[in-house]
């Protein structure tokens, strides 16, 4: 059952990826992108991360990338075109991008038995809840960097701000 | 049962797909949406070991990830509008102001 469900939600987040390096337009790559964030909230919970799961659904595909189709609605973006510089980046990025991915694959293949195997609610296993243990940590072991974190949001908030406002 | 390198090899397909698509597009809000594909990528990989390890702070580490893309998408849209205010495009071959 994991395994049809990492096949079917895995294709589709790759398939999102691809389809969002094929697109032309801006806005088919953001809605791409929502498909992918969708298929890897479903991974997230098969990888016992029931938190982030949520999150993902709320902060990822929810919060962030609303502003995205925002800001592309609000500047009119329309299809991009093809540049000189362009021809030069496919020379160099495709055939980049593939050694980075044979290189990572061929590590995690090579290593695949250490990796070990995912089940299902296999992840406690001691009847501790993903949601106890996240927030435990985090408001004991990790607070001050969970206090500095709302500051950094709040500085993010001003320059957002001060960035996007109109010149006098 | 899946096995953990599967998991990894798709958080590896994700990022690749990332890098390739922050090289190859010319539109800057596109280039931004795949550096938020390689954050993905990076994050499922985060979760898989957290997974294999047993311990929760893989996890505890994507929350803080969300956040700072939370943040940082915020003020790159911010910059983003702001270029476009005063250069009227978003082709980033066009936007060179520090290379003439």
């Amino acid at each position: 059952m994991q395994l049809a469900l990492f096949i079917i939600f895995g294709g589709l987040a790759l398939a999102g990826a691809l389809n969002l390096l094929f697109q032309r337009h801006p806005i088919n790559s953001a809605l791409s992108l929502v498909v992918v964030m969708m298929s890897l909230a479903v991974l997230y919970w098969s990888l016992g991360a029931e938190f982030l799961a949520a999150a993902q659904v709320i902060v990822y595909s929810g919060a962030i990338m609303v502003l995205f189709v925002f800001v592309i609605m609000l500047l009119n973006a329309g299809e991009e075109e093809k540049t000189h510089g362009s021809r030069a980046a496919y020379g160099a990025g495709i055939p980049g991008a593939a050694a980075i991915f044979c290189l990572l694959s061929f590590v995690f293949l090579s290593e695949r038995d250490a990796l070990g195997k995912v089940s299902v609610g296999g992840f406690l296993g001691n009847a501790v809840d993903n949601i106890a243990e996240v927030s435990a940590t985090l408001f004991t072991k990790l607070l001050l960097p969970f206090e500095v974190t709302s500051i950094l949001i709040l500085v993010a908030i001003l320059g957002a701000v001060v960035l996007a406002r109109k010149e006098q | 049962m899946v096995p953990t390198a599967y998991y990894l090899i798709l958080a590896a397909m994700l990022f690749s797909i990332g890098i390739g698509a922050f090289l190859i597009k010319r539109n800057v809000i596109t280039i931004f949406i795949s550096i938020e594909l390689m954050l993905n990528g990076v994050n499922l990989t985060f979760v898989a070991f957290a997974q294999m390890w047993h311990q929760i702070s893989g996890q505890i580490f994507v929350f803080f990830v969300m956040v700072v893309a939370a943040a940082e998408a915020a003020v790159g849209l911010a910059i983003i509008i702001s270029i476009f205010r005063t250069r009227q495009t978003l082709n980033v071959d066009e936007i060179d102001l520090m290379n003439s």
